[in-house]
């Protein structure tokens, strides 16, 4: 059962204004209760735990002053960067796979080596070969992005309806025009479906290779702060860090929607 | 052998038949290890004259799908021989329009895309394409849908479409297998009749393979009747001396009753023979 719109948003911010209640009376209201400690003390203590006011006006100053308008140009190129030459090698690679079966059967142990390997171990690596400018993090980036792309359109090319594949065929078209119509689509639309989940592992990538070694960008900044015991700096940071992700989000399911025009609505739970 | 009736019947100038099977069998290799190859259907003549009707029925898994597809050029027999207008098959049928069982639209094209491409892929202009294409969603009655696609229409409407994209390339020989099978009773019959109707505007040759046999008489010059699986042979065949035009009335002509009750006769022991097979081979399996 689904409510108004309205209402559901109302619940949403309810959530929000509640929890950011706890955190602000945790953190600036002291308790005095001899029974627990002998001096007055606060449920969140503001050195571990920051105070949402402090956040926000962290937060503000940066945006305000622009000290984090480079470091977000920077997560943004690289997650983009990551995404493009990610997605663009595993539709490739994709595609290449699924029409010739040998070639697949040859590196399919290889493959799924190289995609049970945990990406971080990575990352010195990659710092080492690329230096700590933003091609490391990338290159981090497009090692998680390529190979959810790459199954996907593997698996779009593989699975694409045998009926539709021998109607195209007495329709007459040829190898060209089935790759064309056919396989393509197919394979595109794989790719479009797992676009959220590539676009945030891409994030992913940029931000934590910067967080291990960089000299720009978010987790550089979420990095430098906890190096100082910052924690304001460091809220302020993944509050930040958040908002981006939303946003990009947003962005993702608009082209979708734009692009994935023919699908059915998933039925949704309502 | 077989009693073909000898009822004055308005027959197609016969020339040269459009299709020709002779003494086809098609087996399929048997992937357990090698073992031996599962002979799906065997023996099989038939020739289906320029603009003639034939309807082919049969139990399930008799093979009826395997013949067309022998036809349509995307299954080789193991022997004998798939002669189109007296020419030996090779590759796939250039002259066959296939509509299939399945959903076999373009899900990512609209429909009137989906009646185009036959036109696109051979390098028509896509405006007269699309203009062509339009036509033929209004004759199949879909004019108001030419931009809507596929999961956006009925499963009756999606069978419209395919048929309409069959179509538009003019085939010689249309191939049908169950194409109406998945649709409800009202909804087959009303595509019954806008398939007689478009098929009398320029008589092809059809091969309609269908498991409802009140339908392949209803709209078949012919019925052939398959026999139960495996090495399926054909058993035997009827001509339907019921005059042209029909309509969905056709249903109620004591003709029709006669001949049913006469096919129904030789082909009820198929049926029961081929669920008889089919439990074997699933306690089998």
């Amino acid at each position: 059962m689904m409510r108004s719109r309205s209402t559901l948003l109302g619940l949403q911010l309810l959530v929000a204004v509640v929890l950011l209640a706890i955190w602000h009376l945790g953190s600036t209201v002291k308790l005095n209760i001899p029974a627990i400690s002998a001096k007055p003390f606060y449920v969140l203590d503001p050195f571990f735990f920051s105070t949402p006011v402090a956040v926000f006006q962290r937060t503000f100053l940066d945006f305000y002053s622009g000290a984090i308008w480079y470091h977000l140009g920077i997560t943004l190129l690289e997650t983009l960067l990551a995404f493009a030459i990610g997605a663009a090698g595993g539709v490739l690679i994709g595609f290449w796979f699924a029409r010739k079966a040998v070639l697949a059967a040859v590196f399919d142990p290889y493959v799924k080596m190289a995609n049970a390997l945990p990406r971080v171990v990575l990352a010195p690596i990659f710092a080492l070969w690329l230096g700590l400018g933003i091609w490391s993090k990338v290159a981090l980036g497009v090692t998680l992005v390529f190979f959810i792309v790459f199954f996907n359109v593997y698996q779009g090319v593989k699975e694409v309806s045998p009926t539709l594949l021998a109607n195209a065929r007495m329709l007459g078209m040829n190898e060209r025009q089935l790759m064309r119509n056919v396989f393509w689509p197919s394979a595109l639309t794989w790719m479009f479906s797992s676009l959220h989940t590539a676009v945030g592992f891409a994030l992913v990538g940029a931000v934590v290779g910067e967080y291990l070694g960089a000299a720009a960008g978010l987790g550089y900044r979420i990095h430098q702060a906890e190096g100082v015991f910052d924690v304001t700096g460091v809220f302020s940071g993944m509050v930040v860090l958040s908002i981006f992700v939303i946003i990009i989000d947003m962005l993702v399911s608009a082209i979708e929607k734009r692009l994935l025009v023919w699908r059915p609505a998933p039925a949704t739970a309502q | 052998m077989s009693p073909v009736l000898s009822v004055v019947q308005p027959a197609p100038q016969v020339q040269t038949s459009a299709v020709v099977l002779e003494k086809v069998r098609i087996a399929f290799p048997n992937a357990k290890r090698g073992g031996a190859s599962f002979v799906a259907v065997d023996d099989a003549n038939l020739a289906v004259a320029d603009g003639e009707f034939v309807a082919i029925v049969g139990p399930t898994g008799c093979g009826k799908s395997t013949l067309l597809n022998a036809t349509a050029g995307l299954l080789k027999p193991a022997s004998g021989s798939v002669s189109i207008f007296g020419e030996a098959l090779s590759g796939l049928n250039r002259k066959a329009g296939y509509l299939f069982q399945a959903e076999a639209l373009f899900p990512w094209k609209t429909a009137v895309e989906n009646v185009a491409i036959g036109l696109d892929i051979v390098g028509t202009p896509k405006a007269e394409a699309r203009a062509e294409a339009r036509e033929w969603l209004a004759r199949v009655g879909l004019a108001a849908f030419a931009d809507r696609y596929p999961h956006m229409l009925s499963g009756g409407q999606r069978k419209r479409v395919g048929l309409a994209q069959v179509l538009i390339r003019h085939p010689k020989i249309l191939l049908m297998d169950e194409p109406f099978g998945p649709l409800d009773a009202q909804t087959r019959q009303i595509m019954g009749n806008l398939l007689l109707d478009l098929w009398s505007a320029d008589r092809k040759a059809v091969m309609f393979v269908t498991h409802d046999l009140e339908e392949a008489i209803a709209l078949a010059d012919r019925v052939v009747i398959m026999g139960a699986g495996p090495a399926a042979r054909i058993i035997g065949e009827w001509k339907v001396p019921i005059a042209r035009p029909r309509d969905i009335d056709v249903r109620l002509d004591p003709e029709f009753h006669r001949l049913h009750k006469e096919i129904w006769a030789a082909l009820k022991d198929e049926v029961v023979k081929g669920y008889r097979q089919s439990e074997t081979v699933e306690q089998g399996q």
